[in-house]
């Protein structure tokens, strides 16, 4: 896939090379040629990055077929995989945004865990007995904003470095957290939450279809809206965006209010899982998330973000927790596979990237 | 003692003879010399046919304006790039240089303009870094200590000791420091990248008595800079780029007059046709109106007014401060006087996007880094700073941005006239065109041009002059920055000439020749 390329690129570059001193007027040939054989490789590398998880999603599917045959091989399993994908999936497809703008959210993880504890608080749960289970969505999706506006601000107007300010906020929001649950699991008690979001609609949990709409949605507006135009344009080139007229700030402000959002939505997701609101919700599920979008092919520098790569990505984790579950492997042994994987496919980011681009 | 006054003798006889004949390959054997380098990077030619010369114990100043390809060639030198085509012989004998380490052990150390020392170590430590003296795995400090405080010495600072953290010492400091680590590899060539841009000027002076030491002891310094005055008080010969090409070599300093550099850095290699001047109609009405403009420290008092169909050229040298008042009119940096207005409004100061709201468009001088997305396709570039009108309800409709961009590909004949293409693989000249474009379809009222030609292939820069003048006969108000001064008396209907961060002279384009612009840039910088 990577030879016709480069060669081209070599026989490009010697048709300059060999031109004779003056002959300017016959540089448009050897351009001509360069430029070919860039742009060919510049749209097949993606595809080929995709193409590349898929296979290895479907490598994985055979093994966990082969080791575990029809326990894995089940519909019910399909579902189990599913659901295990669709929290760190919905977090996952905002943190793409922000990583695509060439930024990071740490706090995903704790800002999950403070909104499932503050829409489940029994101030909250009484509200919503009353008024219904609104309440506590609204509750969650609002404190997650919330959250995620805070960083943008200190990110965006107070330039305070996206990995510090979001850091700062993975410790404030899990200990706000705490605080608020006084370190006691809150049982989730309002039936007309439990029946909505750990029922079925049509044969899939509903939280699997929260993440899919979330993951459809993420793609429409990366790539379909000038909200995501911009996404890729501040993580391209902050530089040449703010020349252009894009106000830089204020979009680095709304992608962290919406990484948020994302956090708040995943909080309903592991309030309906777990039917318990836990300040140690959500522990560690940002290394989990980061980890899916830079597998799925997202440019951790920014400037090239995939929502199709991280579905993918996701899809690869959670089925690899699924395959070593079924085999009883332990949790030990997947974490070093994890490891692997994530260093496997940043190596081959590397490699594309460097092949990619041009040294200047 | 007597034979060491004959050499010296010789040695001063020598330097004489050097001066006289400019190409001395009979006088001295060249310590160093580079033959008809080329680097070629994806769609730019960095260099094209480079020749340098350094004799052992001279000062060699390279002299070129921004772009022309001097820190590509530093890099080769250091062993940072590899050269697509060319020789390097040092003492006769032709070598490669693979890396920068490579370059050290054979005697090239590079003194780089942002100066590469680790400020949390001690003196001693960066000069021995990456050859850290020590013995059976333990670090001999105070061996380290007594070569560095040698060298320290041998450069004239032995009042620096071995034991500060160069943290805390001047930027002058942290020269000497990295002057002493090229020692410490027993250079023989030191090339200096412009390093008085970060010394005052008592600073200066002793960097000078430096480099005065350095030749005496028979090293030799390829030094870098554009400031005339430096030159005429160090150097021994001057090598001048332009384009990446050698355009003078060997001038002896001494019996080279500035403005004959001037003209070599600047003038034109290659007559052009430029597009003719229709005349800016007296009653055309003024578009950009700029009062009273000012950045403290950089430039001030800075008024100009562009009408509509003029183009106003700004004409100067580098750090003159012509591409900060760009950049302060367009809203980038926040002027801290004076005031902007477009069509009579004034525009909110500090604000790229009132700028470009109220029609003022900025191609930029680093086009790569500063204006395009460079792995987004060419469509993209061109409708950054209008997706958004296509749109409707936030929803892109890229299928209208494909076809404007292929109109005005089509209008500007950028080449390959394919949309898709990433804006990465274009030539320069061809992602100027890009940047046009991008304006274009914004509609702008004022178009601010930085350096349009740079890094811009020669047939390609007569279209963009073309197109620079349709632009202005359509009624657009043209401001364009070059250090180029034909180009701007050539395209420009009216000229300012920038020196200093004052605007010193203004007037018809066709009432003023490059002598009286080159004599303006003189005074002014002299002043």
């Amino acid at each position: 896939m990577s030879e016709p390329t480069i060669g081209a690129r070599t026989t490009a570059g010697d048709d300059i090379a060999h031109r004779l001193p003056g002959q300017d007027a016959g540089t448009a040939g050897g351009h001509q040629q360069a430029i070919d054989s860039g742009s060919r490789r510049w749209s097949s590398s993606g595809a080929a990055r995709n193409g590349g998880l898929v296979v290895a999603l479907a490598l994985l599917c055979v093994v966990g077929w082969a080791t575990a045959g029809s326990r894995f091989a089940s519909l019910q399993n399909v579902e189990v995989i599913l659901s295990l994908a669709a929290v760190t999936g919905v977090l996952a497809i905002g943190m793409t945004f922000v990583i695509t703008a060439g930024g990071i959210d740490l706090s995903v993880g704790s800002v999950l865990g403070l909104a499932s504890v503050w829409a489940s608080t029994l101030a909250t749960q009484a509200m919503a007995q009353q008024y219904g289970w609104v309440v506590m969505v609204g509750c969650a999706l609002a404190v997650g904003l919330g959250a995620g506006l805070v960083n943008g601000v200190l990110i965006a107007y107070g330039r305070v470095v996206a990995f510090i300010a979001t850091l700062a906020m993975l410790a404030a929001a899990r200990g706000l957290a705490e605080i608020i649950a006084g370190r006691r699991t809150q049982i989730v008690t309002v039936d007309s939450f439990l029946d909505i979001f750990r029922g079925d609609l049509l044969g899939l949990p509903v939280i699997v279809w929260i993440f899919l709409v979330v993951a459809v949605a993420g793609w429409f507006l990366l790539n379909r809206t000038t909200f995501g135009r911009r996404t890729v344009a501040v993580g391209g080139n902050p530089e040449a965006a703010r020349l252009a007229g894009i106000n830089v700030r204020r979009h680095t402000l709304y992608l962290y209010g919406l990484t948020g959002l994302a956090a708040g939505i995943g909080a309903v997701m592991m309030l309906a899982r777990t039917t318990a609101g836990s300040s140690t919700n959500g522990t560690l599920l940002e290394l989990d998330t980061i980890a899916a979008v830079v597998v799925g092919g997202t440019l951790l520098a920014g400037g090239r973000g995939t929502i199709v790569g991280t579905v993918l990505g996701v899809l690869i984790f959670s089925t690899l927790t699924n395959v070593f579950i079924q085999n009883d492997l332990n949790s030990s042994v997947q974490a070093v596979a994890k490891g692997a994987i994530i260093v496997g496919a940043v190596l081959l980011q590397q490699w594309f990237a460097r092949r990619d681009t041009a040294t200047t | 003692m007597v034979s060491d006054d004959r050499h010296g003798g010789e040695a001063a006889h020598d330097a004489m003879e050097r001066t006289q004949a400019p190409t001395a390959t009979a006088a001295g054997r060249p310590l160093l010399e580079m033959r008809g380098i080329v680097k070629v990077f994806p769609g730019a030619r960095a260099l094209d046919g480079v020749d340098l010369e350094v004799l052992p114990g001279e000062v060699h100043c390279l002299l070129g304006q921004n772009g022309a390809g001097k820190s590509t060639l530093i890099k080769v030198l250091a062993g940072a790039h590899q050269p697509t085509e060319g020789q390097i012989l040092i003492d006769g004998e032709p070598v490669t240089i693979p890396s920068p380490v490579a370059g050290l052990k054979l005697g090239v150390a590079t003194i780089y303009q942002e100066l590469d020392v680790v400020d949390g170590l001690t003196v001693a430590e960066n000069v021995f870094l990456g050859h850290e003296l020590d013995s059976a795995g333990f670090s001999r400090r105070r061996e380290a200590a007594r070569r560095t405080r040698e060298l320290l010495a041998r450069l004239g600072h032995g009042n620096i000791s071995p034991h500060r953290e160069v943290g805390t010492l001047s930027a002058a400091g942290k020269q000497v420091v990295s002057m002493a680590r090229a020692l410490s590899h027993d250079a023989r060539v030191i090339v200096m990248d412009e390093p008085s841009a970060v010394l005052d000027t008592g600073e200066v002076a002793t960097l000078f008595r430096i480099v005065r030491e350095l030749k005496a002891q028979g090293v030799a310094v390829v030094y870098i800079s554009h400031r005339m005055e430096e030159i005429r008080q160090i150097g021994d010969r001057i090598t001048v780029l332009k384009d990446g090409r050698t355009v003078a070599q060997n001038l002896p300093v001494a019996s080279t007059p500035t403005r004959e550099l001037i003209r070599l850095m600047t003038g034109r290699t290659v007559e052009f046709d430029f597009p003719p001047r229709p005349g800016v109609p007296a009653d055309a009405p003024v578009v950009l109106d700029v009062e009273n403009l000012g950045l403290r420290g950089v430039f001030e008092d800075v008024s100009l007014q562009v009408r509509a169909g003029e183009v106003v050229g700004l004409a100067g040298l580098v750090g003159a401060g012509r591409s900060e008042i760009l950049e302060t009119l367009y809203g980038a940096r926040r002027a801290t006087t004076g005031s902007v207005r477009v069509d009579g409004q004034r525009l909110r100061p500090g604000s790229v996007g009132a700028a470009v709201g109220a029609g003022i468009g900025l191609a930029p001088e680093e086009r790569k880094s500063q204006g395009l997305l460079l792995d987004e396709p060419v469509y993209r570039n061109i409708t950054l700073s209008t997706f958004g009108r296509f749109a409707r309800g936030g929803l892109l409709d890229e299928r209208a941005e494909r076809k404007v961009a292929r109109e005005q590909v089509a209008a500007l004949d950028l080449r390959p006239a394919q949309v898709e293409r990433a804006a990465r693989t274009l030539s320069g000249g061809n992602q100027q065109k890009a940047m046009l474009a991008r304006w274009l379809v914004h509609g702008c009222r004022v178009l601010l041009l930085d350096e349009p030609t740079r890094g811009v292939d020669v047939g390609a820069r007569a279209e963009i002059y073309g197109l620079v003048r349709r632009l202005a006969d359509a009624g657009t108000a043209v401001l364009v920055v070059s250090s180029e001064i034909p180009e701007v008396l050539g395209l420009a209907d009216r000229v300012l000439v920038v020196a200093e961060g004052r605007v010193v002279h203004q007037s018809a384009a066709t009432e003023i020749d490059e002598h009286r612009v080159l004599d303006l840039v003189m005074e002014g910088s002299a002043a």
